[in-house]
């Protein structure tokens, strides 16, 4: 896979750049970060992260201490839809923990596991800030919240269709 | 089941007792939000919206809107709840240095969801709020700092910055003033550590969100090593009902130090979760029992315990949260909740109100804030980044039912060699609730010592922890 922004993710990447002043064009790593991941499939490989190191003119190094400080860069591969599920205190006062089981037994797989087909990864994560809607969990952009085992199902049946329809 | 039925009768007869003395309490952040199509720039300025930035912009100078803040009462709405005004009066001006105000949007303290509510619903009143405060300290370029996950909000965000850049509102030369401020808006990478100011603005920076020493402090050399001012988003909504209203009427609202209004999020074991706005002065029990906030306990049970102001501050039994250890009624705001230090109160916090039911297991619910802590520790000071895993570690011992008396013992101990002994609060946060937790359950966490098999099928329920004022007569 080429690693390089095409024009549309450059005119992104311009725009996250012009926010800060003069010489201060590392300030843009963590939104440049965020493009990257969802540019290049959802993870970011040494090759991106270097990508992005020579982008903002910076060392690589510069680039990997952050990408793996902060939890939501995925410095390995995911799939296609990634269930970020919350386990802290209030999810788990509201029954998260019943929530996780169900999707691990329904996916077949553990947390920070892919199914075989490359559609569905678990990763557990503390709070998201959705505390009074629990339990929750967080699929790309959005959150799906007030989660039950029906709902569980609905969702896994809604992107296996809508994979199959991409496909 | 004749008895039973009576007993709950006699519950709900309690509760409506307690519901008739609400009072609607002022709004000053919510009172539009359920208006339709509030979230817009047109309905927005139909219902008065803006009219603090001319008020702020055209009829007052910087100084003077601090002052008013100042006057207002109005204390950081983050959690710990430092005077806005006297922070604003602390920014350095030195000559030819651009100044920068930072939101943080940053909210991760677990139960805290109540700027997630202002962004998502009432975008153009922090758009506002920023504006003048902006105006207030002299910063061109205003950043709002938003956690990584909530990731669908900056889209909303930047509309309505676009919207306000439309109508003049920012941009170069507002309202003929001079005065230019640009708002941008970056995601962060999902670290709770950021929240905190200096890490926050380290991560602006583009670098790991690593505290930063105390002094210099922000306000001195911050962002860019430029003057910053790091404020919460409720704290910069609230200074358009300051500006609007005027301090002085802002700060006749609430109880003492306590003033304005204040943003509680509620959650777990009620029967209506959600973001409530309230003036601090109701009580506890009102706030948790009246059907215009958390409705009840979910499903007629009883309360056992209740973290009232996001999971860093001490847990509290049901007895010492509605009463103080005085027996005087406990209300929701600063001074009331941290009524008998830590020993029997709590904080008002960020305004995360979690509360537990009596089937919540205490020594469970502080693993997984312990977990939290130790996930979130940016790993610079060595009290904090071993202590969190070492509280983590031997709290999942106990709760499986591996733990010996001795053991918590340690767990006390290391929490005491963790608070204070850090640079930034992380340590303090992270050693507050298992601190609270041995405090006040130590008996619970001694029957999953004594007990380690039934510990793992059963509960340990409310014993003595019962409701002083709803259990049934």
């Amino acid at each position: 896979m080429a690693y390089i922004f095409n024009d549309t993710q450059m005119t992104e990447f311009k725009r996250l750049v012009a926010r800060y002043p003069e010489g201060k064009q590392k300030s843009a790593l963590l939104p440049v970060l965020h493009l990257a991941q969802e540019s290049f499939g959802g993870w970011l490989s040494t090759e991106a992260l270097d990508y992005v190191a020579s982008l903002l003119s910076i060392e690589p190094i510069e680039v990997y201490e952050v990408a793996t400080f902060y939890t939501m860069f995925n410095v390995k591969p995911v799939g296609k839809y990634v269930f970020e599920v919350c386990q802290t205190g209030p999810c788990m006062i509201s029954g998260s923990d019943s929530i996780i089981d169900y999707i691990k037994h329904v996916l077949d797989i553990k947390p920070g596991e892919t199914t075989k087909d490359g559609l569905f990864t678990l990763k557990l994560v503390e709070c998201l800030g959705a505390c009074g809607y629990a339990p929750m969990m967080q699929v790309g952009k959005f959150y799906k919240e007030h989660l039950t085992k029906e709902k569980v199902d609905a969702i896994i049946a809604e992107y296996r269709a809508e994979a199959a329809t991409k496909n | 089941m004749p008895l039973l039925l009576n007993i709950e009768q006699k519950q709900q007869q309690k509760i409506k007792e307690v519901v008739k003395y609400i009072t609607m309490g002022v709004k000053l952040l919510l009172d539009k939000a359920n208006v339709p199509g509030i979230r817009s720039y047109e309905v927005y300025r139909r219902e008065g919206g803006y009219r603090s930035v001319e008020k702020a912009l055209k009829e007052m100078n910087p100084e003077a809107i601090v002052e008013e803040v100042k006057k207002s009462g109005l204390r950081g709405r983050g959690g710990a709840g430092f005077p806005t005004g006297m922070k604003w009066s602390f920014i350095a001006k030195p000559e030819g240095v651009p100044r920068h105000l930072v939101c943080n949007a940053d909210e991760s303290e677990p139960g805290t969801f109540k700027d997630r509510y202002l962004m998502e619903f009432l975008p153009h009143l922090l758009i506002e709020g920023l504006i003048i405060s902006s105006f207030a300290l002299g910063s061109n370029d205003t950043y709002i700092y938003i956690r990584g996950e909530y990731a669908w909000i900056p889209d909303i965000l930047e509309e309505a910055i676009n919207e306000a850049k439309a109508n003049g509102w920012l941009g170069k030369n507002i309202l003929g003033t001079g005065f230019d401020c640009n708002i941008h808006v970056q995601r962060g990478g999902g670290a709770y550590i950021c929240g905190e100011e200096t890490a926050l603005i380290e991560s602006l920076e583009g670098k790991r969100g690593n505290p930063r020493i105390k002094p210099p402090f922000p306000a001195i050399q911050g962002l860019w090593m430029r003057p910053t001012v790091v404020n919460n988003v409720e704290t910069l909504a609230a200074i358009v009902p300051i500006i609007n209203i005027g301090g002085e009427a802002y700060a006749k609202i609430g109880v003492g130090k306590s003033t304005g209004t204040k943003l509680i999020s509620a959650c777990g074991n009620i029967n209506k979760p959600g973001v409530y706005e309230i003036d601090m002065t109701i009580s506890v029990e009102e706030f948790i029992y009246s059907d215009e906030y958390c409705g009840g306990i979910k499903g007629g049970k009883k309360l056992k315990a209740c973290i009232p102001g996001g999971s860093s501050v001490p847990i509290l039994p049901a007895n010492l949260l509605l009463k103080t250890a005085k027996g005087e009624t406990r209300y929701m705001n600063y001074e009331s909740l941290s009524d008998g230090g830590f020993a029997t109160g709590s904080m008002l916090g960020s305004g995360g109100f979690i509360v537990l039911d009596e089937d919540q297991c205490i020594v469970k619910n502080t693993l997984t804030l312990a977990r939290f802590y130790r996930h979130e520790s940016c790993g610079q000071c060595s009290p904090c980044r071993e202590g969190t895993g070492w509280m983590e570690k031997i709290l999942q011992k106990i709760e499986q039912g591996k733990g010996t008396i001795a053991d918590i013992d340690l767990l006390w101990d290391i929490q005491r060699k963790i608070e204070g002994n850090t640079i930034c609060p992380l340590g303090d946060a992270a050693s507050w609730p298992v601190a609270a937790a041995i405090r006040h359950f130590r008996d619970e966490f001694e029957w999953h010592v004594n007990n380690p098999e039934l510990s793992q099928t059963s509960n340990f329920g409310l014993q003595h922890y019962a409701d002083p004022i709803h259990v049934p007569a």
